[in-house]
């Protein structure tokens, strides 16, 4: 039942400093009060105690009342010692007291249900607590701030006011209302598919801050490319061989450059092969190559990249050390030219980042598509003579699918894909 | 002891609320009383001599699809019939008619006269028997008592209603009746929210004393469209209005005067309706404004009074006067009656049930202005949902709800039911989220079947509403069979790619600029379609595609609607809803999961909570 009081340890598990356990429920303060003399109002210091006496911990315990806590409902922290031995005997003294032990995500799930927080900043929580670098602890907190919400609520409210012209021409025929609404009906609408636009962009650079850019390593066989990634990741992660065509398969590591969660790929030598292992390999590295950010094509002196570069693409000579003091070269064996490769790769991605906006998520980004695509129907329809009360229609439909991005709607199919992604007691 | 009379189910009341539901009993065959203060007053149209108009036309179209009375009324009495928003799409036409207002208050008073099993008692009603919080009787002014298990009150603007004339006020019910104050003050004896609203209704004046000459005249459509499904044209004679226009002379004289209006003047509480402003209200509110548009409305045929719409007010005598003959055309015009505006209590309707049964007192219902309406449609449309619950009552049959899905009505009932009002309630299209499908037109095909299963469809009704299905069958059918290139549709001027595929009849028709004069065109040969058949096809057609858009929706609110919430539901138990959601549940004791969901601050996370522990509850019952 979803009325009882959960608990759950919200900090990671393991020896630390201070392990704290959460409550929340009606009855928390009741649960908590079982295992010491009193519980505090705000915060205090108590001696927790199972029920036969003994001493189990001595912690600071806060209590949160009603709409001031996470959840919405009534909360207590106990701050203990971060000893495994100790979480567990508080924990098992708690389910002997009738608590329950909290589901994934439930905490979050009881904060949305509460309506302390809306979905897109259940989102940015999610991605909050799982932020590795920088970029993407940022990116997370101005999603949780709630500026999506605030955006879409900004959007809903033009979108109603557009939708308010038009039904005042409808219901109000006969009366003093302006007779020509068009003009501001269609002001209005352009700048919601405006800001639309510029956040539906910024969403693929978002989806990448959170995921991690990939870049790969494209050049022909031998080249360097192994050493290469080697020495960018500063350690073997590919095998490297004086063998041409050692790396068959796609190598993975992941990094973080100024900030940003960055995938470097090193691919299998692209080059015409009858080895069939090899054509698999060399076939899924084009493959893999197309689909990254940003490519990085290592070529021998005067000689043209394997693929076509792209805006952005960077082509560089390699075994640098060999080749002489080349102006635009690498060595990965000796690391000659690699924190300029390193700058170059870094100052790109960067940019490409810095379109990210507050949506930050494919569904975000299909609701947004969704209602531009209504509103870009009403703008043709507006110049088109089509009745107004089709034109209502569709601006109500455009404003459902914005009020999908923050979930005021349609929630249900979402919730639990979203709070699978949650760990107990956070 | 004497003799005491029992009725099925005892109507009190004779406007318009009042009316349908005698009428509407009555053809369910129930023995039923209408008790109201003056037999002759029974179907007068307090304010403006008209019906209809946007939102209020749909109603007039559900309520005669049902078997309702105002549809066939307003058919009979209308003197000008004008389809409002003909240009702007299907589902938002309106049909409104003037009526002569005699003729609107014979046919009523007649129908109801007609009826066997309707006893009409003139009376006051002032109190209601009640034993073990439910109604078993009422008792009138002179002490006789009816004995009932169902009442229906719609006393409209009668209880405590006070007229206002500037600085002027006196008790009343409208403009020559008395208010109602012993029944108020035993509403209040049950404890129910009562709350205060106004509204207002202009002078009338002499039309022998009007300049007509000097008048722009507006007259009705030349093919003018019914209410009734059961008409087949205008009945009485059909005439023009006059339109003049208030000048900055006007507005000085309204301006210079607002401390003495009843409603400037700090005199009234009440609320009045933003959508209806008095003068003084357009005035002051838009001052930017020099001129507002007035229509002379003749109330009949056989009569002088002119209803001049658009300037409704509570200025004192002398100062109606002077701004009257401010306008061109007015110059010397005599007022017959002053403006006034009234103040009335209304039970928030918050305290019914969707069949319109108080939840505090079973076997009385409420309709009409009494719930915080406004206007003859509202009232009427309630008076039909009240009546045929309070018949079913009495005959321990389950109540009959109307969905949002379903009908203006539904709407209108579920908005009341579950929001209230702030403000006098009236019918907007805008109301209804499934507007394209609660077209005008479909009224009869979204209802008549439900009225002949509730019993308030009569055989001849039933037989034409079979007739024209059959009809909208067949020619469906044939134009499922006509194939049409797209280079044929686009050469009737249809904008669409010539090299497209080809498409059938139907098919076309969901296009917005290929109709049936456009079909016949290009097919002479087709067979011919009756007029309405054939504009109840293209409508169909053309919001085919939104329809289907929406039927997800559609399904949606059907689940919600069947997800019953037990009345005796405790919300604080379910645990996961705020405090705050669990007052407002508790105070609205909403009769399924779609009200729930309408209720003011509700958060779709505490929907999913309400919906999960229903869930659980349901199957701890099935289990
Ligand atoms: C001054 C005024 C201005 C209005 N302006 C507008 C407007 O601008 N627009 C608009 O849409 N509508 C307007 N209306 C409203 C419209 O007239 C009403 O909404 C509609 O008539 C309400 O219908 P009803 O059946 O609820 O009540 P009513 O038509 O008021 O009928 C009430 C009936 O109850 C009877 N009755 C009352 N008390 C008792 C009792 N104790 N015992 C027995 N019988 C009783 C009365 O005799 C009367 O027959 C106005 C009404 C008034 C009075």
């Amino acid at each position: 039942m979803a009325g009882d009081t959960i608990f759950a340890l919200a900090t990671a598990a393991g020896r630390a400093g201070v392990a704290i356990v959460r409550i929340s429920g009606r009855d928390a303060s009741a649960l908590a009060g079982q295992l010491m003399s009193s519980v505090p109002v705000g915060r205090g210091l108590r001696e927790l105690r199972s029920s036969d006496g003994v001493i189990l911990d001595q912690a600071l315990v806060l209590s949160f009342v009603g709409d001031a806590s996470f959840t919405g409902e009534p909360v207590i922290e106990l701050h203990l010692h971060g000893s495994p031995a100790i979480v567990r005997s508080v924990l098992f003294a708690l389910e002997g007291h009738g608590g329950r032990p909290a589901e994934a995500g439930e905490f979050t799930r009881r904060a949305l249900e509460n309506g302390k927080l809306d979905l897109a900043q259940v989102e940015g929580l999610a991605d909050l607590i799982d932020a590795e670098t920088e970029a993407q602890r940022r990116q997370a907190l101005r999603v949780f701030a709630g500026g999506l919400g605030a955006l879409a609520e900004e959007w809903r409210r033009q979108l109603i006011r557009a939708a308010a012209l038009i039904e005042a021409t409808i219901d109000f025929v006969d009366e003093d209302v302006p007779v020509d609404v068009t003009p501001e009906v269609s002001a209005l609408l352009t700048a919601v598919r405006d800001g639309m636009s510029t956040q539906i962009d910024g969403v693929a650079a978002a989806e990448r801050i959170r995921d991690g850019f990939e870049v790969a390593i494209v050049g022909a066989p031998n080249i360097g490319k192994s050493t290469l990634l080697n020495r960018l990741a500063g350690r073997d992660a590919a095998i490297t061989s004086e063998v041409a065509g050692t790396t068959r398969d796609v190598i993975e590591v992941q990094m973080d450059l100024g900030g940003l969660a960055v995938t470097l790929l090193d691919t299998a030598g692209i080059r015409q092969t009858t080895d069939i292992v090899e054509e698999i390999g060399v076939s899924r590295a084009i493959d893999r190559a197309n689909h990254a950010d940003l490519r990085v094509f290592l070529v021998a002196k005067g000689a043209a990249p394997a693929m076509k570069p792209v805006a952005g693409d960077l082509v560089v000579v390699g075994k640098a050390d060999l080749a002489g003091n080349e102006e635009f070269g690498v060595s990965g064996l000796t690391g000659l030219g690699i924190d300029a490769l390193v700058g170059k790769i870094t100052t790109e991605l960067q940019a490409r980042a810095g379109l990210a906006g507050v949506a930050i998520r494919a569904r975000h980004r299909s609701a947004m598509e969704q209602a531009s695509e209504q509103i870009s129907a009403v703008l043709a329809a507006l110049h088109d003579d089509v009745p107004a009360d089709l034109l209502a229609e569709d601006i109500r439909h455009a404003i459902r699918a914005v009020d999908m991005v923050v979930g005021r709607v349609d929630v249900e199919d979402l919730l639990d894909e979203i709070f699978s992604s949650f760990c107990i007691g956070k | 002891m004497f003799h005491v009379k029992h009725f099925d189910v005892v109507i009190v009341g004779g406007g318009h609320a009042g009316s349908e539901a005698a009428w509407a009993a009555a053809q369910m065959g129930a023995s039923v009383a209408l008790v109201t203060l003056r037999r002759e007053a029974i179907g007068i149209m307090s304010c403006n001599p008209a019906i209809g108009g946007l939102g209020k036309g749909h109603l007039v179209r559900e309520i005669d699809a049902l078997g309702g009375l105002m549809g066939l009324a307003a058919d009979a009495a209308g003197i000008q019939f004008r389809l409002l928003n003909r240009t702007k799409g299907p589902a938002v036409r309106g049909p409104r008619a003037q009526s002569d207002r005699v003729l609107y208050r014979d046919y009523v008073q007649n129908a109801l006269s007609e009826l066997e099993n309707l006893s009409i008692i003139e009376g006051e009603a002032t109190d209601l028997r009640v034993e073990n919080d439910e109604v078993t009787g009422l008792i009138l002014a002179d002490g006789s008592e009816i004995a009932t298990r169902n009442v229906v009150l719609t006393t409209g603007t009668f209880l405590r209603g006070v007229i206002h004339i500037g600085d002027v006020s006196r008790p009343g019910g409208r403009v020559g009746d008395a208010a109602s104050v012993a029944m108020a003050e035993r509403l209040e004896g049950f404890d129910l929210p009562l709350g205060r609203l106004k509204t207002g209704t202009p002078p009338r004046l002499n039309g022998r004393t009007i300049d007509w000459s000097k008048l722009e005249m507006q007259p009705g459509d030349t093919d003018p469209s019914l209410f009734s499904f059961m008409s087949d044209g205008a009945m009485a004679h059909q005439i023009s209005c006059g339109i003049t226009h208030t000048n900055a002379e006007t507005h000085d004289i309204i301006r210079e005067n607002l401390s003495r209006s009843a409603m400037y003047g700090g005199h009234i509480d009440g609320v009045g309706p933003r959508y209806c402003p008095s003068i003084e209200d357009k005035v002051v509110r838009f001052a930017d404004k020099d001129s507002h548009q007035v229509f002379l409305e003749p109330e009949g045929l056989t009569t002088d009074t002119v209803y001049p719409n658009g300037i409704s007010t509570s200025l004192p005598a002398d100062v109606q006067e002077r701004y009257v003959r401010s306008m061109y055309g007015l110059e010397n015009v005599e007022i017959e009656q002053m403006g006034y505006a009234i103040e009335y209590d209304y039970v928030d309707p918050r305290a019914l049930r969707l069949s319109l049964e108080l939840k505090s007192c079973p076997g009385l219902f409420l309709a009409g202005q009494i719930n915080g309406t406004t206007g003859y449609e509202e009232a009427a449309a309630q008076g039909l949902v009240a009546a045929v619950n309070a018949v079913r009552r009495a005959r321990d049959q389950d109540s009959v709800t109307f969905s949002r899905k379903d009908s203006y009505i539904g709407v209108m009932v579920d908005d009341l039911v579950g929001r209230g009002v702030a403000e006098p309630y009236r019918m907007f299209t805008s109301r209804a989220e499934f507007r394209l499908l609660l077209r005008a037109d479909n009224a009869d095909q979204r209802l008549t079947t439900l009225g002949r299963d509730i019993g308030t469809v009569n055989d001849a009704r039933w037989a034409a509403f079979n007739r024209k299905s059959e009809q909208i069958k067949k020619g469906n059918e044939v134009l499922a069979k006509v194939d049409l290139t797209a280079r044929e549709i686009a050469g009737t001027g249809a904008k669409l790619n010539v090299d497209g595929p080809k498409r059938t009849a139907l098919d076309a028709l969901t296009l917005n600029d290929f109709g049936f004069d456009a079909l016949y065109q290009i097919r002479p040969e087709l067979p011919d379609i009756d007029r309405k058949i054939a504009e109840q096809i293209k409508n169909d057609a053309l919001y085919a595609h939104y329809i289907r858009r929406q039927e997800k929706d559609i399904a949606a609110m059907a689940k919600d609607e069947a997800t019953v919430i037990p009345f005796s539901t405790n919300y604080a138990e379910i645990g996961g809803l705020s405090a705050e959601l669990v007052q407002k549940l508790n105070a609205a004791r909403p009769e399924s999961l779609a009200q729930a969901r309408r209720i003011d601050g509700m958060t779709p996370a505490a929907l999913l909570v309400l919906s999960g522990y229903l869930k659980r509850l349901d199957s701890r019952q099935v289990s």
